[in-house]
């Protein structure tokens, strides 16, 4: 413990906290902008300066630690002068849009004007000159950058991918891609975790409400809109309701007030996902111990974030990934096939809308593959945040909505589904599935929880062993199955190299891109609680126990959909809807001549359209499958059985022999 | 300066030589902290500059983002980006010049030669800068092109000048 002195107030703290931290738990508050709590403390912005008697400078509280028998002072003269000037300098180098701004009367900056109380900007100076940049996922203004680098600290530490870091120097400083690269043409995963830290209006979603506006004002367009399961546990926060709230029946009512024609669950999808993604890894797993071969570990794709980062980084590992689609891009492709024909309307007249909590989505629409019959799967995406702005315009009282449901068929969902927009979500999902398959049990798990595989870590791993299977599952007797899940693109480079190294010892792996998973997606509400992940969480499980069915395979209206349309998962419908295949990109994009730069036109202020992807001068690739531990333990045992089997025929016809002789040496 | 000069017209042999002995700078270099600004140092000293393919290749050696290696090149000027051009034109903004309609000449060239100042043409001729007083107060303004100054000029005759050197 550590005895000092705040503002006259003597404390005890603990050792090695910072001034800031030790003033906060003495109920004194020192204004900060950079300082992120755990995240991000590097004392960029200095506003959070106190004097330190003895210390001839000030000192930038959140990162000094306290020491026995300091004495500070938070709030003299001296260093109100000196936050006020930081911050008119700041200032004069500010784009100062606030009327237009997306983050007017949410923005920290301004925030802590008010604050500092202040109201004079002496400094009139040249303001930088930077341009936007708008990739499909996310817009750059950095007019609006106060140089705190929280983004930076998130993109190169928490996500390990570095797509952003300062150039230049001094008052031509700027955040951004490698020599003045657009981001939308360099390694970004374009999950949006960026956008969720940045204390201003500098970085943010690409905006589509304007897009979704002018959808559903035109009488010609069957407007559907869709929600994944992570925006019901969160889109609250945006009314002042606390985090993990269940708004679900209110989200479904708003999107009816909105306009929509059709308001329709990526639950449901998610649910057709498990069906999809269980029948692929049963069939890889088969082929394994068969000794037929197959890429093994399968790797989850829900995850368009994830997915761009492993086209850039480890394209050489492509094949691991499962072919099937994310949920909201099957559920669009399925709007447009079989809902269309079953309501008489033209794929060309409906409009699809899907409200995600991710940024990536927007990217993954645009993808080629995403395309049926020359319609896209999903017109527009929109974020959480996007929505709540949207449902506000439109004049809608949010918290006195009532609840209502969702349109069916393609509305009603399972537990399992809910629990996509958290880690281990998914892999739960499968696992209740698979198991049941497989055994004609349900897993043995408490609440059908498979409990290590619950919760924040960054890496977890459990190991499920299948006995007393089905006969059609024969092969599937004795395995333990192992599984690994990760959330955050730092953990899955960890996994991936280790799979490069032929050192991977799962069978099975789901990777989220944004830390925690889709319910801290980068297109969700900006939160200030710091148990925003738990609660969230929580909300998200909750949702799932209220639930009628807990498991995709007993979703009635999946059962229906194989029936009437799809036949069996991985059929042959099935695969011209709901697969996809990927892209080798390269580190620095470089294998692939597509990007996902938006020109936006500085008068209509609309987009234009983007190059699409030319036949690449792609370098031939080396489809190396890297050999690996599980396969090969698979293979092996298949081989095993094998030679077991051939050893007892052997034995068999030795003992025929035996026999035959032994008739013979007694006949004589 | 001439050592530097038009490495763009490097033949792919002596492109792979460069290569092959940067890659072997980075090795050296490796297992040392901070080693990044060092490399560059010495990349820069075997290509002449350090264009976008070159940082990539060091980004892929040394395992570190684009963004981070970038973020070191444009940090220190002495870094480059491209290859110098056959000239130097160094414009005077000193105060003399600078009244006497320097700005002027500054203006003209960038768009005649369509370069930003620090940069270098498109094909090559010229590199752009600026310099503070280069001793002609008198005959103001100013400019040097290579090692030769130009006194008096006006616009008109900067065309004139410029010929001279293509
Ligand atoms: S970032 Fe904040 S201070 Fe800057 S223009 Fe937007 S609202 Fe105003
Ligand atoms: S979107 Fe993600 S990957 Fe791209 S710059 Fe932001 S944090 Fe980095
Ligand atoms: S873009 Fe935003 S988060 Fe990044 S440094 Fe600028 S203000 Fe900070
Ligand atoms: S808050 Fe401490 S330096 Fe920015
Ligand atoms: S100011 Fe231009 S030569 Fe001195």
């Amino acid at each position: 413990m550590v005895n000092l002195t705040i503002n006259n107030q003597k404390v005890t703290v603990e050792d090695g906290i910072t001034i800031m931290e030790a003033a906060r738990r003495n109920n004194i508050h020192i204004p900060s902008l950079c300082y992120l709590q755990g995240i991000h403390q590097a004392g960029a912005c200095r506003i959070c300066v106190v004097e330190v008697e003895g210390a001839k400078n000030l000192q930038a509280s959140c990162i000094t630690q306290v020491a026995e028998g300091m004495v500070v002072h938070t709030n003299t003269e001296r260093v109100r002068r000196a936050r006020k000037m930081l911050y008119e300098l700041m200032l004069s180098d500010h784009s100062q849009d606030c009327l237009t701004c997306s983050r007017n009367l949410s923005c920290e900056f301004q925030a802590l004007g008010k604050l500092l109380g202040v109201d004079d900007t002496r400094f009139e100076g040249e303001r930088s000159p930077f341009q936007v940049d708008a990739s499909v996922s996310v817009t750059r203004d950095m007019t609006k950058c106060i140089l705190c680098r929280r983004c930076v600290t998130v993109c190169n530490e928490i996500q390990g991918v570095g797509a952003m870091s300062p150039q230049n120097r001094g008052f031509k400083t700027e955040i951004g891609p490698a020599m003045k690269l657009p981001l939308g043409k360099v390694n970004c995963a374009l999950c949006g975790q960026c956008t969720i830290v940045c204390p201003v209006g500098a970085l943010n979603e690409t905006d589509s409400t304007r897009d979704v506006w002018e959808a559903l004002s035109d009488p010609r367009k069957f407007t559907v809109v869709q929600v994944a399961p992570a925006v019901r546990v969160a889109l609250g926060e945006e009314f002042g309701l606390p985090a993990g709230s269940r708004v679900t029946g209110k989200l479904a009512a708003a999107l009816r007030r909105l306009g929509f024609k059709r308001v329709f669950d990526t639950n449901f999808a998610a649910d057709l996902t498990i069906m999809e993604e269980v029948t692929e890894f049963l069939t890889r797993a088969r082929d394994a111990l068969t000794g037929k071969g197959a890429v093994l570990p399968m790797i989850t794709s829900c995850s368009p974030g994830w997915i761009k980062f492993i086209e850039h980084n480890f394209y050489e590992l492509l094949n691991h990934l499962s072919t099937c689609k994310s949920p909201h891009c099957m559920l669009g492709a399925l709007v447009k096939s079989f809902y269309a024909e079953s309501i008489n309307v033209k794929p060309e007249n409906i409009y699809t809308v899907s409200v995600m909590p991710c940024t990536a989505k927007k990217f993954e629409i645009e993808r080629e593959e995403m395309v049926n019959n020359g319609n896209k799967n999903v017109d527009a995406v929109i974020t959480t945040r996007e929505l709540a702005q949207m449902i506000k315009t439109a004049g809608i009282d949010f918290l006195t909505l009532p609840d209502e449901e969702f349109d069916n068929p393609l509305g009603l969902s399972t537990g399992a589904a809910d629990i996509f927009g958290l880690t281990g979500g998914v892999m739960e999902a499968a696992l209740r599935t698979a198991y049941e398959l497989v055994t004609g049990r349900e897993i043995p798990f408490d609440g059908l929880h498979v409990t290590p595989i619950v919760g924040l870590e960054q890496i977890k791993t459990a190991t499920i062993k299948f006995i007393d299977v089905l006969p059609e599952y024969s092969f599937m007797e004795g395995l333990e199955l192992k599984v690994a899940v990760t959330s955050g693109l730092a953990g899955a480079r960890m996994l991936m190299e280790q799979l490069a190294k032929g050192e991977s010892p799962y069978h099975f792996i789901e990777v989220m891109g944004c830390p925690g998973g889709c319910m801290m997606g980068g297109g969700q509400p900006r939160s200030s609680d710091p148990d925003v992940r738990e609660k969230r969480m929580s909300g998200l499980y909750s949702e799932d126990e209220s639930k009628q069915y807990r498991k995709s395979h007993e979703n009635p209206y999946i059962k229906l959909l194989y029936e009437k349309y799809l036949g069996e998962p991985n059929g042959p419908k099935s695969h011209e809807l709901l697969h996809t295949h990927y892209v080798p990109r390269g580190k620095f994009n470089e294998l692939t001549t597509e990007d996902f730069v938006i020109e936006i036109d500085e008068s209509t202020k609309r987009r234009v359209a983007r190059a699409t992807r030319q036949e690449a001068k792609v370098p031939a690739l080396v489809k190396a499958e890297p050999e690996t531990v599980s396969a090969r333990i698979l293979e092996l045992e298949a081989e095993n059985r094998k030679l077991k089997s051939e050893l007892q025929d052997t034995q068999e016809t030795v003992e025929i022999m035996k026999l035959v002789l032994s008739k013979y040496s007694k006949q004589g | 300066m001439t050592a530097e000069t038009a490495k763009e017209a490097l033949s792919l042999e002596e492109k792979e030589r460069a290569y092959a002995q940067i890659a072997n700078v980075i090795d050296l270099y490796r297992r040392k902290e901070d080693s990044l600004v060092q490399i560059l140092h010495l990349a820069q000293e075997i290509y002449g500059h350090l264009p976008l393919e070159l940082q990539q290749f060091i980004s892929r050696e040394m395992n570190i983002p684009l963004s981070q290696v970038s973020g070191v090149v444009s940090f220190y000027s002495f870094f480059s980006t491209v290859p110098r051009g056959r000239h130097t034109i160094r414009v005077c903004l000193g105060t003399a010049c600078y009244v006497r309609g320097g700005k002027k000449i500054v203006e003209y060239l960038q768009d005649k030669l369509q370069v930003e100042l620090g940069g270098t043409t498109d094909d090559g001729s010229f590199t752009f800068e600026v310099a503070r007083c280069i001793g002609a107060c008198g005959l103001a303004p100013a400019f040097m092109i290579d090692d030769t100054v130009y006194k008096q000029v006006n616009v008109n005759k900067l065309d004139k000048i410029l010929g001279q050197y293509y």
